[in-house]
């Protein structure tokens, strides 16, 4: 276009850029300040530079139950993962044909996606609470859970089978292929990278998620609930070390998830979509 | 039809999960709000005391109007930050490979704990933060600037800064699904950039801007934390007296808090919903 190289453009990649600031800075800050020396604060200037504050974070007197909350993050983490691709790829499979009832089922998924977080919480929390059952992380908490990635989880395998090309499925049985192995051999392949998508999705909404988890956890603390409770009561740059080391795993996964959807894809472009069967007759 | 038995099948998981801790959860907070309640149990009944109670109260009034205000200018904040970020990328940016990995990089933050992010600007907003410091350093103030943190200054700083990725991508989406001969033929006959974007593209992106603004005024008509945490607790929104009522053990007031934001959420939604197509945008 022709107005690409203009003031405007300028204007609005300063608009990016500073955008950009806005949204990184302020855990950068808090990245820079979790190597606060012993006697540092929780503002600047540094007060030396040291590891003392991660340290601490491992001793487990100082600063409640780290170790324990972290294992059942990952692991609740973990679970909503695996369930989230299985029941969104179930379902988007589900999707590609019309049934009776598909309207309601995909609006109850979005309402899901939309009613405020408290209200689900509160809802299994009384629930639970009514038929007797005691709340755990790995069960009310879970489905709590479910409830927020399964929506997001659906509507991208929405987005990636009205993308799908049939013709490759289509090739896969003229060629005798069963349902299982069309599925399995070809189908799965090519939505591979999409499904880590929606996993690494799952993992972190999971690993992250407060509101939904606040009244469905029981009696032990995940990770966000356990950061949530030391923004009240602590008051030394180790909630930064806490900080700066949950957003270090999150990065490190989301950075594993974009390398292997690349991997995969670069895979993909340079075999030929379709090719020459290899035992092709030879003409003597 | 055999195959429409598969599809039932492979819908299960999903409908379960939904039924278990959707469902079920929200009828029996439409139950529990009949219900009476002393200090120690919940006591089955069908009374509107709860509902008399909280719509009768000063209280409920004056949060309601905050979490509105909240709600209207974070729209406003992040529709105009989201939309100038997405048509940068979408209509700025000619190298695919550049475009997508700057989505990337805004996309990014989403995937991390909204808390921390909250956190982290204590040290830039307080008393002896950097804002502060930086501010007196230039001469700009004499004193510490105290309305940047525990204010609702800070309560929409940190709404815009969770959730303008909710009106970007969608808005992006859309913006990518927009002919460019359009945009052509619009600047051909003599149109300024700025009809350009009000005329053509902002209409056509109506339905990506009605998800993005969905998101953004449910996430924050909902939100109890970031009032909490960002207002330091001097500001009270619904969602904060609804955690409040929980922390008490009041559910059947709690529950009747509930459905009364429902009932405003739904409400805002039918508005909503007027403006798209969802299946047609994926």
């Amino acid at each position: 276009m022709a107005h690409h190289r203009g003031p405007l453009h300028l204007l609005l990649t300063l608009v990016f850029i500073l955008f950009l600031a806005f949204l990184y800075g302020p855990t950068l800050t808090i990245g820079i300040l979790s190597f606060q020396g012993p006697d540092g604060g929780l503002t600047f200037p540094m007060n030396g530079l040291s590891l003392h504050w991660y340290a601490n974070l491992f001793e487990k007197q100082q600063v409640g139950d780290f170790g324990g909350s972290l294992s059942r993050s990952l692991l609740l983490g973990l679970s909503v993962m695996v369930c989230t691709v299985a029941f969104s790829l179930l379902a988007g499979l589900a999707y590609r044909r019309r049934f009776r009832g598909d309207s309601a089922i995909f609006y109850l998924t979005l309402i899901s996606l939309i009613l405020p977080s408290i209200l689900i919480s509160l809802g299994i929390g009384i629930l639970f609470d009514q038929l007797g059952i005691a709340p755990h992380w790995y069960g009310s908490a879970f489905g709590a859970h479910l409830t927020w990635t399964l929506p997001f989880g659906l509507l991208i395998m929405f987005a990636v089978f009205n993308r799908f090309n049939k013709v490759y499925e289509a090739a896969a049985t003229d060629m005798g292929a069963s349902r299982w192995q069309t599925f399995w051999l070809v189908v799965l392949p090519l939505i591979l990278p999409s499904l880590i998508g929606v996993g690494l999705l799952g993992f972190t909404l999971s690993y992250d998620e407060f509101a939904r988890t606040l009244m469905t956890s029981g009696s032990f603390n995940t990770l966000p609930l356990e950061i949530y409770g030391m923004t009240t009561n602590v008051t030394t740059p180790v909630l930064y070390a806490l900080g700066t080391f949950t957003t270090a795993v999150s990065f490190l996964l989301i950075g594993l998830a974009l390398l292997s959807m690349r991997l995969l894809t670069r895979r993909k472009r340079r075999q030929p979509p379709i090719e020459a069967p290899a035992d092709e007759p030879v003409n003597y | 039809m055999a195959s429409s038995r598969m599809s039932y099948l492979q819908v299960t998981p999903l409908v379960m999960v939904m039924l278990l801790f959707l469902v079920f959860p929200v009828l029996t907070i439409v139950v529990v709000s009949f219900w009476d309640f002393n200090a120690y149990s919940l006591i089955p009944d069908l009374i509107w005391d709860n509902y008399e109670f909280l719509l009768t109260s000063s209280v409920t009034l004056k949060a309601y109007l905050t979490t509105l205000f909240y709600a209207l200018t974070t729209w406003l904040i992040t529709f105009v930050l989201g939309f100038t970020v997405a048509y940068y990328l979408a209509f700025h940016i000619r190298s695919p490979v550049i475009q997508g990995l700057m989505f990337v990089l805004c996309t990014i933050p989403f995937l991390t704990s909204n808390i921390i992010r909250m956190i982290s600007w204590i040290p830039l907003l307080g008393r002896n933060g950097l804002v502060n410091s930086g501010l007196q350093g230039m001469g700009l103030t004499s004193e510490p600037v105290e309305w940047l943190l525990y204010s609702d200054f800070s309560v929409i700083l940190a709404f815009v800064h969770l959730y303008t990725l909710f009106m970007v991508i969608p808005v992006f989406n859309s913006m990518m699904r927009i002919d460019r001969n359009l945009v052509e033929a619009a600047i051909d006959a003599g149109a300024s950039t700025w009809q350009t974007i009000v005329r053509i593209i902002l209409p056509l992106c109506k339905s990506g801007i009605a998800i993005g603004s969905i998101f953004v005024v449910t996430l924050v008509m909902g939100d109890f934390i970031t009032v909490r945490l960002m207002s330091g607790g001097l500001s009270a929104s619904v969602g904060v007296l609804i955690h409040n009522e929980i922390s008490l053990l009041q559910y059947p007031a709690a529950a009747a808090g509930a459905v009364v934001l429902l009932l405003t959420v739904l409400l805002l939604l039918t508005i909503l919903f007027r403006f798209i197509n969802i299946r047609q945008e994926l």
